[in-house]
């Protein structure tokens, strides 16, 4: 699907959603009537400071004077590569993003990623993975790092890795390794009406607390996370 | 002359060690106020990743992570410090979830303060989906945490720096102190070269790398808040400085912030490097900032006041 | 990786009142020590996982040398090695020793 039969397909009752070189503004109507923010990283586009700083003064802009949950739609490359962006301090620009989605889900604007393209490393930090609930959707190819990078830091083959890489989703690239680490909650279809499947899940979002590591337990992907947080949680009750 | 290595004091001690050169468990002891750190989950709980077995690498009995409670002038503090030597500070599974359980906790109880002592590549590839999992995990236990008035202090200078998800969890911290030879960035000096070649950015060019990446730019570009002398002591009072004059956290922090990024991008956006920056900030003479000892420096990035405590 | 294990006889318990220390870090040519005072005095292990793999020898000797001066009766040594020289392990497990001796926990 491109984006366009994503936005109508999520949309039919209306949308002012564009997509400048890559960065998606606007918001939408929802089939109840009320409206949603909606932004996100278009055509693989880097995610450097220039988009960064437009993101997160949308939603900025949005908090306080809308109400409504937000929609961040993710088809990026990694963070942007350069000096440029390194040299303004891009951790602070992708931190700004990320904190501003997340203190909007705590604030009465609950925050859904929709993953419909690639995203890898920083930018999907800054942007799925800063929302409540991450959903994929058919053909999405969100990495961390790619393999052909990892075997050149790791100095083993292509072959190698993807020999390992079957018998644990903990480092491979994919949207049912991410799935099974508890990183994307659910993948909708493509053969419904994306518009249903949003408004199925607004019903129905899951509470604010970030259950992911949980998740990752259940499905069999992250079997030790939940447990050794839980335990360094309830020894620091202790200490105090 | 010397005196016998009994009658130093503790403070002595922490300003005679390099920061740099300490491991992660020798900076928590020198930190801390003598004797008082209690770690949570300790090696001899032997929480090894479960991931590495499969790449024949060594595992390390806390998986590079120390986490646990003190006291800093008697008051207390969590505290977590990465071992930056064992497999670059990376955050795996076991690595991530330790500052993630403080951190929720650190919420929970809402009056003691946390202090991150960054180490750090990023993900550790071996675990790539559960490290970046971990550290988005970590960014919201945080933001949390400070929505909660917890205050969040990093300490930026060991030898892996602060990269790649590193340098994103530091964004999200209450405040920061970084010394010289700490770095903070996304992307590393090699994977830029890699991606985008050698004039884009020369990872050889040591000088290069500390005017985009380095401490002193930071400090000066207000990424960073204090400057500290490569010493445990320095960072220790620089600790003690920003716990003391962090405030809360609201919406009217990341206005600020937004207004302080997109000035600096308006300010800055077309500077083709660092010096350029320090020039425009208005210092004479920016090419040799790099050489200004410590206290010098602090005096200059003071004079130029650029701080981000307040929108941050 | 390569798993290792020695276990000595020693002639006197070692010194000091704390449970367990460490020293060092795990990366190219360091190792790390844990050690836990878990043992009837008289006994000594040694328990190695090591990223340099044929070295049993080397480690045979330089653990034995290391038994015969420290004798660190009742002590559990677990070492996890990423390749260090002898002269670092024989450090290592020295300073391991002396740490567990000291004052405190």
């Amino acid at each position: 699907m491109t984006l366009d039969d994503i936005i109508a397909s999520l949309f039919p009752d209306g949308h002012e959603v564009r997509n400048d070189k890559g960065v998606i503004l606007g918001s939408a109507t929802l089939r109840s009537g009320g409206r949603m923010l909606v932004l996100g990283v278009a055509d693989r586009t880097a995610l450097g400071v220039d988009e960064a700083i437009r993101l997160s003064g949308h939603v900025l802009e949005s908090i306080g004077r809308d109400s409504g949950p937000i929609l961040v739609l993710v088809d990026s490359d990694s963070q942007r590569m350069s000096k440029r962006d390194e040299l303004l301090g891009l951790n602070e620009f992708l931190a700004h993003l990320a904190k501003v989605l997340i203190h909007a889900d705590m604030n009465g604007h609950p925050t859904v990623g929709l993953l419909y393209g690639h995203s890898a490393a920083g930018a999907l930090l800054a942007t799925g993975l800063a929302t409540r609930v991450l959903v994929g959707l058919p053909g999405a190819d969100p990495a961390v790092m790619d393999l052909p990078s990892m075997a050149k830091v790791t100095k083993l083959s292509m072959e190698a890795l993807q020999e390992k890489a079957k018998s644990t989703p903990v480092f491979a690239p994919g949207l049912s390794n991410l799935a099974q680490m508890g990183a994307v909650h659910m993948t909708w279809s493509n053969a419904r009406s994306l518009a249903d499947q949003l408004e199925a899940l607004l019903a129905g979002m899951p509470a604010v607390q970030d259950r992911r590591d949980a998740l990752g337990k259940e499905r069999g992907g992250r079997l030790k996370a939940t447990e050794i947080a839980e335990r360094v949680h309830d020894l620091a009750l202790q200490a105090r | 002359m010397t005196a016998p290595l009994k009658d130093i004091s503790p403070a002595e001690r922490a300003r005679s060690t390099s920061f740099y050169e300490a491991s992660a468990r020798t900076r928590l002891d020198l930190l801390l106020d003598a004797g008082s750190f209690v770690e949570f989950i300790g090696p001899e709980q032997r929480e090894v990743s479960p991931h590495l077995k499969i790449f024949d690498l060594p595992e390390q009995f806390d998986d590079g992570i120390i986490v646990g409670h003190g006291r800093l002038d008697d008051s207390p503090v969590f505290v977590a410090a990465q071992e930056g030597r064992f497999m670059g500070g990376a955050f795996g599974e076991v690595h991530g979830a330790k500052l993630t359980g403080l951190l929720r906790a650190a919420r929970q109880i809402g009056s003691i303060p946390v202090l991150i002592l960054f180490d750090t590549g990023g993900v550790r590839l071996q675990e790539a989906n559960a490290g970046e999992l971990a550290i988005a995990e970590i960014m919201r236990a945080l933001m949390e945490a400070r929505s909660a008035g917890v205050k969040v202090i990093g300490l930026i200078g060991g030898r892996s720096g602060c990269y790649g998800g590193g340098g994103l969890i530091a964004g999200c911290c209450s405040a920061l102190a970084v010394s010289e030879p700490g770095r903070i960035a996304v992307s590393g000096p090699e994977v830029i070269e890699t991606n985008r070649g050698v004039e884009e950015f020369d990872s050889r060019d040591r000088a290069l790398v500390w005017r985009t990446m380095g401490g002193k730019h930071r400090r000066l570009l207000g990424a960073a808040d204090v400057f500290a002398d490569d010493n445990v002591q320095d960072f220790r009072e620089a600790a003690l400085e920003l716990l003391g004059l962090v405030g809360p956290f609201g919406l009217d922090r990341l206005r600020a912030e937004q207004r302080r990024l997109a000035d600096r991008l308006r300010s800055f956006g077309d500077c083709g490097d660092a010096v350029d920056i320090w020039t425009a900030e208005g210092i004479a003479h920016a090419e040799a900032v790099p050489e200004l000892p410590a206290d010098q420096f602090i005096a200059l990035a003071n004079r130029i006041g650029r701080t981000s405590r307040d929108a941050r | 990786m390569e798993d290792l294990n020695f276990q000595h006889q020693v002639r006197a318990r070692a010194d000091g009142t704390r449970q367990r220390a460490i020293v060092g870090v795990v990366a190219s040519g360091n190792l790390e020590v844990l050690v836990e005072r878990s043992l009837p005095d008289a006994e000594c292990v040694v328990d190695i996982k090591t990223a340099a793999t044929g070295f049993g020898a080397v480690w045979s000797a330089v653990i034995g040398d290391f038994v015969e001066r420290y004798s660190p009766g009742g002590l559990k040594f677990s070492i996890n090695d990423g390749g260090a020289r002898p002269d670092t392990v024989s450090l290592r497990l020295a300073q391991a020793v002396r740490l567990i001796a000291e004052a405190g926990q």
